[in-house]
């Protein structure tokens, strides 16, 4: 139990008759990186929605740290240490690279109803915002406003952020999208290292990223997991072939 | 210090010019000209207000004119009461009179209007967009209709105020102790609205209008941020309705209005949305065209439609913006 970090279980979702969760069950064990991956349109953006709060399920339960957090909004479960990237990039774009991961910060210190006080003269909190740009290698671009920084350093801005909320478990959407060859590999390493410190939920098209790093991996398919395993027994499953790997 | 940036000089001026003002209205001989100022500190001050709501949240509040009217009621009201030597209600066997103390009535105007503002907020800041201008609207015109069909407080004909309100022993009825007074509130608010914009909670109020979506997902929920940053704006608006009564010293339904609103809106636009100054140059420039063009004729808004049409295609930052440039976050 106390190994179990999220747990999610019988999770339905329709849009009308689609049924984009169907019974829907899937858990992230401490100190794995736990993959998900199926074809477009399996609900796999769905899954991720429900799981950080923005859609709510029809019904089932998620469990995080061993409390039921099916009825909480985003922002509690954020703050309870789900840290969550998204698919296309989500920054205050009008904000340099270190302010976007100040937000964070302030955020895990509880300080967002301070009035009076500048932020900008808030060195500890700088600080912090700081080593996390250092971590994920963006401290020369940090006075750098995220509507002009690359998509790839949007992409480690987005983990920068989620690093500064010292999260529990990560959930990241696609994080490999849009990366590039080098990029890819680089973010690869990086994620290898970042399971250390939390595990992490991944929901990821490329293959060989997701074949390198997950411990498990769970395969979506019209919302119904049709199954989950290492990373040899999901190569070797004739459902999944047929399913997703023959499609590629 | 060194290298001050074109806004704060831009600022710098701005408050030489109003500590000027009356200087130069004497020199010139032309004590109305204090009256005038006193009027675009005040405006500028309901535009203050907005600004935080609008220029920092996003959020476009199209029922300013609530808050705006609740000031000048409550300082109506108080007065009447006041100076009619009747008791305004009892509650609870304690009896509560009327006041024409500028110190009574600021906090009281500040109080009713945050109570308002938070339930208008709480409703209205479950919408976006044109939905949140419509609902604002609508809360505000259902205030101006009630204010209307209100005949213990005039209904439609107002309420005057036959002497000001006092303050502190100053004789408030002398324009330069009375536009003094309203230039000290303009510069503590636009002073703790600096404080608030670099804060902790301006800048979650400014990711909120950013990226409500990046709010939530780093743990801070937006509803909360928006609602207070709504009650604090409602709050300085209204303080420049109790402050808009005593210059006129007179309220009517007309504060209550949807003009009222949209004319808040106008100095917010006009001066450049989000610029701590920007109310103040925009209602500075309202009230010169109203003036100035309004003595030539009486179509006097249709140039300041012009000019407010002519900033929107070109000066997206408003009169403040084309001066000094856009607004830059470290």
């Amino acid at each position: 139990m106390t190994d179990c970090i999220l747990k999610i279980t019988h999770l339905q979702k329709s849009f009308g008759v689609l049924k984009a969760s169907d019974d829907l069950s899937l858990d992230l064990r401490a100190g794995e990186i736990h993959a998900v991956i199926g074809p477009n349109g399996a609900g796999k953006s769905t899954l991720i929605k429900q799981i950080c709060g923005e859609l709510a399920p029809d019904s089932g339960s998620i469990e995080f740290l061993g409390q039921d957090v099916t009825s909480l909004d985003v922002a509690s479960r954020a703050r309870l240490g789900l840290g969550r990237t998204f698919q296309v990039s989500s920054l205050a774009m009008e904000y340099s690279a270190l302010r976007n991961v100040m937000l964070a910060v302030q955020s895990v210190q509880g300080s967002s109803f301070r009035f009076f006080k500048s932020l900008a003269a808030d060195q500890p909190l700088r600080d912090t915002a700081m080593d996390c740009l250092v971590e994920v290698g963006l401290e020369l671009r940090a006075d750098v406003c995220a509507a002009q920084l690359s998509h790839g350093e949007r992409r480690q801005l987005e983990i920068a952020v989620v690093l500064a909320l010292q999260p529990k478990a990560f959930l990241l959407d696609e994080p490999m999208a849009g990366m590039g060859a080098e990029g890819s590999k680089k973010l690869t390493d990086f994620l290898d290292k970042l399971r250390q410190r939390a595990p992490i939920l991944m929901v990821e098209h490329d293959m060989d990223a997701v074949f390198s790093l997950a411990d498990r991996i769970s395969v979506l398919v019209y919302g119904k997991i049709i199954m989950t395993g290492t990373v040899d027994q999901v190569r070797s499953d004739a459902r999944v072939r047929e399913a997703y790997l023959g499609e590629e | 210090m060194a290298n001050l940036t074109i806004e704060y000089k831009l600022n710098v001026f701005l408050v030489m010019l109003l500590v000027a003002l009356p200087a130069i209205a004497l020199i010139l001989d032309e004590p109305f000209y204090i009256t005038l100022a006193t009027k675009v500190v005040i405006l500028a001050l309901a535009g203050v207000g907005l600004n935080l709501a609008l220029g920092l949240g996003g959020l476009i509040s199209f029922g300013h004119a609530a808050f705006f009217g609740i000031g000048g009621y409550v300082a109506g009201i108080l007065a009447s009461h006041s100076l009619n030597a009747e008791l305004m209600f009892t509650l609870a066997e304690i009896e509560f009179q009327g006041s024409t103390n500028m110190l009574v009535i600021w906090p009281l105007a500040l109080l009713v209007s945050a109570l308002v503002a938070l339930i208008i907020g709480y409703f209205s800041l479950r919408t976006k967009g044109v939905y949140f201008i419509m609902i604002t609207l609508a809360f505000a015109q259902m205030i101006y209709y009630f204010a209307i069909a209100w005949p213990a407080y005039g209904g439609e004909d107002g309420l005057s105020i036959y002497v000001r309100n006092q303050f502190m022993g100053l004789n408030t009825l002398d324009p330069i102790n009375f536009y003094g007074i309203c230039f000290g509130l303009l510069m503590a608010t636009l002073f703790l609205l600096s404080r608030l914009k670099n804060s902790h909670f301006g800048a979650a109020l400014q990711a909120a209008r950013q990226n409500e979506q990046r709010l939530a997902a780093v743990g801070i929920r937006p509803f909360g941020i928006k609602l207070t940053a709504f009650v604090i704006s409602a709050m300085i608006t209204a303080l420049a309705g109790a402050l808009f009564a005593d210059l006129n010293r007179f309220v009517s339904p007309d504060m209550f209005s949807w003009h009222t609103s949209g004319e808040i809106m106008i100095f917010v636009i006009l001066g450049g949305v989000g610029r701590l100054f920007g109310p103040v140059v925009g209602a500075g420039l309202f009230i010169v065209f109203e003036y100035y063009l309004g003595g030539l004729t009486e179509h006097w808004a249709l140039f300041l439609g012009l000019v407010l049409l002519a900033v929107v295609l070109f000066a997206r930052g408003g009169l403040v913006g084309l001066i000094a440039g856009e607004v830059k976050h470290d």
